[in-house]
Order: structure tokens, then C-alpha cells, then sequence
């Protein structure tokens, strides 16, 4: 059974198995338009919560991309490199940004659960 | 934000961006559309391939007229008003002292009057209200009417032409850079076949009811879609035009940023603008830095600030637009370098979050220009 989280800056993570699969919401893919570079982790780094994990670039700016927890990237998704687009159309399963390890579950406590981002995301409409 | 700080204002289309699904921005002081609901990338495409409605009402509209008044606008710019015939469209800039560009504008020359010669100025948003107050020291003996209650639409795109001759028939007749007047419902319509995008379109200047009218009319038409400041930005620099602000400024000259076609020999020759002294030495021994276009070799975009470094590493310049190039799939940039490095193909690091991106010094425009010449038989 997977848990999702999600970060105040519009990330979410996926738990299974101890592993997270990061991405951005739907919400924030809207926010940015037409996606066209993504720029990823290198597999091996060691991020710490909160960390800047990425750079998301749409056709309007740059915006960086934070690890909702700590831990080592251990996939990046390489379908990124020439479909960008993936994160408009699928924000939440194909356009994923990375995989993480989770050193600290303990971690996930501090983000949103769906309720919670959704709340945010109302507040913010 | 301070409580000071006053709302934007709004153009006469405003509650249009707002039906049409526009995410909508402060820019200048105006709240305009970034883009509508099919994006940017989709914005960009349509124009490129059939026509692209701009609200552009934020830019500053003024008739100066008077007697002599295309020579006296010649002593605040360095373009060749005197030469423009009635009809007729220039590019130009309002230089200071120094040699720097102050806005840029376009002058169009209006039938003389009793009155004596009228020209119609269109300039930046931005710089409007200082660009009038610069008109009214330097030129009292001028007369400046702004035309705050006129809005102006852009219709840009390969399909332009044959959409608006449909509702205002005639206007298919003007060649790049011409002007007319044309009377639709009743009103007044100043079209000038010109632009900011590089493709064929028309600037039409109108009252604010009916540019409402002509505004939703041109909707209907299936070959239109409205297009948000996003993509009026990727459509200007992939043509390579500058922007006020990032690729000009009051410390860049017109040489500096390969502006020297829209000054006519004889100007380049009698000077007699702000700055001249700079600009002619600059024409007699070259510059040291000029604007060049740049194509990295990846696909991260290098954006406006990014330094441009030489294979030693050292700095050479900066970005001062950049993004990515919808017609083309790739980042594109703009940005000045010394001339020893302008030469086409020269290879450059644009430098993006703390990397080194390997980059090339490329022609201008990235994507040809498409404006209507017709032939000459």
C-alpha cells in the first residue's frame, strides 16, 4: 500500500517500501505552463530534507524542485531528457522527477497529507 | 506588496482576457494576460501557423504635431524622420546624452494638416510616461496628444492579412511598414502593417468600444486565437527583436545592439540626436561589446543574467534574453559580447545554475522573418 505526501512548495512523494517517487502536483504543473527542461539528480546524491533535488524550466521561468525528505536519489526518470512535456500531461504518475531512499521516515509526518495539500491548494485558487 | 501600491489598471479588453481563461499578470502597470488556457507552447504554434490576437493597449499612443515636426523629432532620435513619407512606418530609438537608448519606438508620418507635419508615435508601456514628458521639455513647441482612450490590437500571423481584410477591407493592400486609416462601424481604425512577432500582421489602433467589437468578431473567425505575453515574448526574440529593459537600455547604444539599419546614412553622418558623439565614434571604430544571438548546444535554457564565459573561463558578457524557441524545440538566447567573440559559430559557455553550458554564437533572427514585401515586377 502506498502512501502519498505532499510539501507546502507543491511536491509530492509516493512511499513504498521505504522508497519515494517525487514529482510535482498537478496543481503546480498548472501553475508553470508548458514544461521544457527538467533538470535531475544524479543517482547517488544525498539530499536532505528540503533540499534543491531539481530544476523544472517552462517556456515563462526556472523554478527548483526540493526533496520533500532526506535520503539517497536511487532512479531518475530518464524520459524526462526528451519528453518534458510528461510532467503537463501526467504530473503525478509518468512525469515523476526521481526516486529517494528515505533515511528518516519519521520525516513524512511533517508534510501534507491529500486533505491537508488540497486545502492549500483551495486557498490558493 | 505595501498598501500603497496601486492596482493595475486595465486595458478596454480586460474582462475579454478575463472570459478567455487568462492568467493574468501585472506588467507595466496594466494587468494583462501571460497566457490563456491552451498555454504558451500552443500560443506560440498558432501564431507562427495563422494569426495571433495581441492586446497590446498598455503601450504608450501619441500624435505629435506641429510645424517642422519630423525635423524636430530628429533631435531626440537618431532615425530619419524628415525622409518618411505620409503612410510610411520607422523603427527608432530616443537616445540620452550618452549615447544609450532611453525606449525604443515607431514613428509613423500622418498627412500634414493646416496645423503643420503630424506623426503618430507608438512607444513602450514602461517608459511611456517619461518618453511624453521627454517630448514635451525637449519640444514645447510641439504639440503632444496622448491617446489614452484608444486601445491597440495586434493581429500577427501568416493568415492575418486575409482574416482582417474580411472585416476591414483594404488593409490587405499595405505593404510591411505602411499606414492608413480605415473607417470600420463608424470609428477610426489607425492599421499599420507591422509587428513584433517577425510574421506578416497588422497594429490597429482604435477606439476602445470598438476595438471590444473587432476584438470578439476576430475570435469568431477560426483561423484566430488570443495570444498572452508569454508567447509575444518567444515570438520577439526568436525573430531576434529587442526588448526595452533586457536587451536595450539607457547604457546600450543602437550599434552596440545592431540597431545601425535604423539610422539612414545622412543621420549617421549629421548626427544632431542625444549621444551622437558616442554613436559616431562607435561607428568609425567599432564597438566593444554588440548584441548576438547564442544557441546552446543542450537543452537547458541559459535565461536574461546568465554570464557568457570564453573557453578560458573568463567572463565576456551576459544573457539579456533567453528562453525556449517554440518553432524550433530548443533554448535560444540573446545577449552582448565583445566583438572579437561575435563572429558566427564562435563557441561560448553560457553559465546556468553554476555550470558551464557550452553555447554558439548564431545569426539573427533565429526564425526567418516572414513581413510583407511584395515583389517588385
Amino acid at each position: 500500500m502506498a502512501d502519498m505526501f505532499f510539501t507546502k512548495d507543491h511536491e509530492y512523494i509516493v512511499v513504498e517500501d521505504g522508497v519515494g517517487r517525487v514529482g510535482i502536483t498537478r496543481f503546480a504543473q498548472g501553475q508553470l505552463g508548458d514544461v521544457v527542461f527538467v533538470e535531475l539528480p544524479d543517482v547517488g546524491a544525498q539530499r536532505r530534507q528540503g533540499e534543491e533535488t531539481g530544476v523544472v524550466e517552462s517556456v515563462k521561468a526556472a523554478s527548483e524542485v526540493f526533496s520533500p525528505v532526506s535520503g539517497e536519489v536511487v532512479e531518475v526518470n530518464a524520459d524526462l531528457s526528451d519528453h518534458p512535456a510528461l510532467v503537463n500531461e501526467d504530473p503525478q504518475g509518468d512525469g515523476w522527477f526521481f526516486k529517494i531512499k528515505l533515511a528518516n521516515p519519521a520525516e513524512l509526518s511533517s508534510l501534507l497529507d491529500k486533505a491537508a495539500y488540497d486545502a492549500l491548494v483551495a486557498s490558493l485558487a | 506588496m505595501s498598501d500603497m501600491e496601486q492596482a493595475p489598471a486595465r486595458t478596454p479588453l480586460y474582462a475579454r482576457h478575463i472570459a478567455l481563461g487568462g492568467r493574468m499578470v501585472d506588467f507595466a502597470g496594466y494587468a494583462l494576460p501571460v497566457n490563456y488556457s491552451k498555454g504558451v507552447l500552443a500560443e506560440h504554434l498558432f501564431t507562427r501557423e495563422k494569426a495571433g490576437l495581441f492586446d497590446v493597449s498598455h503601450m504608450g499612443q501619441a500624435l505629435l504635431s506641429g510645424p517642422d515636426a519630423a525635423r524636430r523629432l530628429e533631435s531626440l532620435v537618431p532615425g530619419d524622420i524628415q525622409a518618411l513619407a505620409p503612410g510610411r512606418i520607422r523603427y527608432t530609438q530616443f537616445t540620452n546624452d550618452e549615447g544609450g537608448i532611453l525606449d525604443d519606438l515607431m514613428v509613423t508620418r500622418l498627412a500634414s494638416n493646416a496645423a503643420g507635419e503630424r506623426l503618430f508615435l507608438v512607444v513602450n508601456a514602461a517608459c511611456k510616461q517619461a518618453d511624453f514628458a521627454h517630448l514635451r521639455a525637449k519640444l514645447p513647441d510641439l504639440r503632444l496628444d496622448a491617446l489614452e482612450d484608444h486601445a491597440l490590437l495586434a493581429l500577427q500571423g501568416p493568415a492575418a492579412a486575409a482574416v482582417l481584410e474580411r472585416h476591414v477591407p483594404g488593409v490587405s493592400a499595405l505593404g510591411f511598414m505602411a499606414h492608413d486609416y480605415f473607417i470600420w462601424r463608424g470609428a477610426q481604425l489607425g492599421v499599420s502593417r507591422s509587428g513584433y512577432t517577425g510574421e506578416d500582421g497588422f497594429e490597429i489602433s482604435l477606439p476602445a468600444d470598438a476595438a471590444r467589437s473587432l476584438a470578439d468578431l476576430l475570435l469568431l473567425e477560426d483561423d484566430v486565437e488570443p495570444i498572452g505575453l508569454g508567447a509575444r515574448d518567444s515570438l520577439r526574440l526568436e525573430a531576434g527583436l529587442c526588448l526595452y529593459g533586457h536587451d536595450i537600455d539607457r547604457t546600450t547604444s543602437p550599434i552596440e545592439a545592431g540597431l545601425v539599419w535604423s539610422m539612414s546614412r545622412r543621420r549617421r553622418e549629421q548626427g544632431g540626436f542625444p549621444g551622437a558623439a558616442r554613436i559616431q565614434k562607435e561607428l568609425a571604430e567599432g564597438v566593444a561589446r554588440q548584441r548576438v544571438g547564442l544557441a546552446p548546444d543542450g537543452k537547458a535554457p541559459a535565461r536574461e543574467g546568465a554570464e557568457i564565459t570564453n573557453a578560458d573561463g573568463a567572463v565576456i558578457g551576459r544573457v539579456t534574453s533567453g528562453g525556449f524557441a517554440p518553432s524550433l524545440g530548443r533554448p535560444i538566447a540573446m545577449g552582448y559580447v565583445p566583438p572579437e567573440f561575435a563572429r558566427e559559430g564562435t563557441a561560448v559557455n553560457l553559465i546556468v545554475r553554476g555550470k558551464a553550458l557550452p553555447a554558439r554564437v548564431v545569426a539573427l533572427p533565429f526564425v526567418p522573418n516572414r513581413y510583407h514585401r511584395p515583389v517588385k515586377g
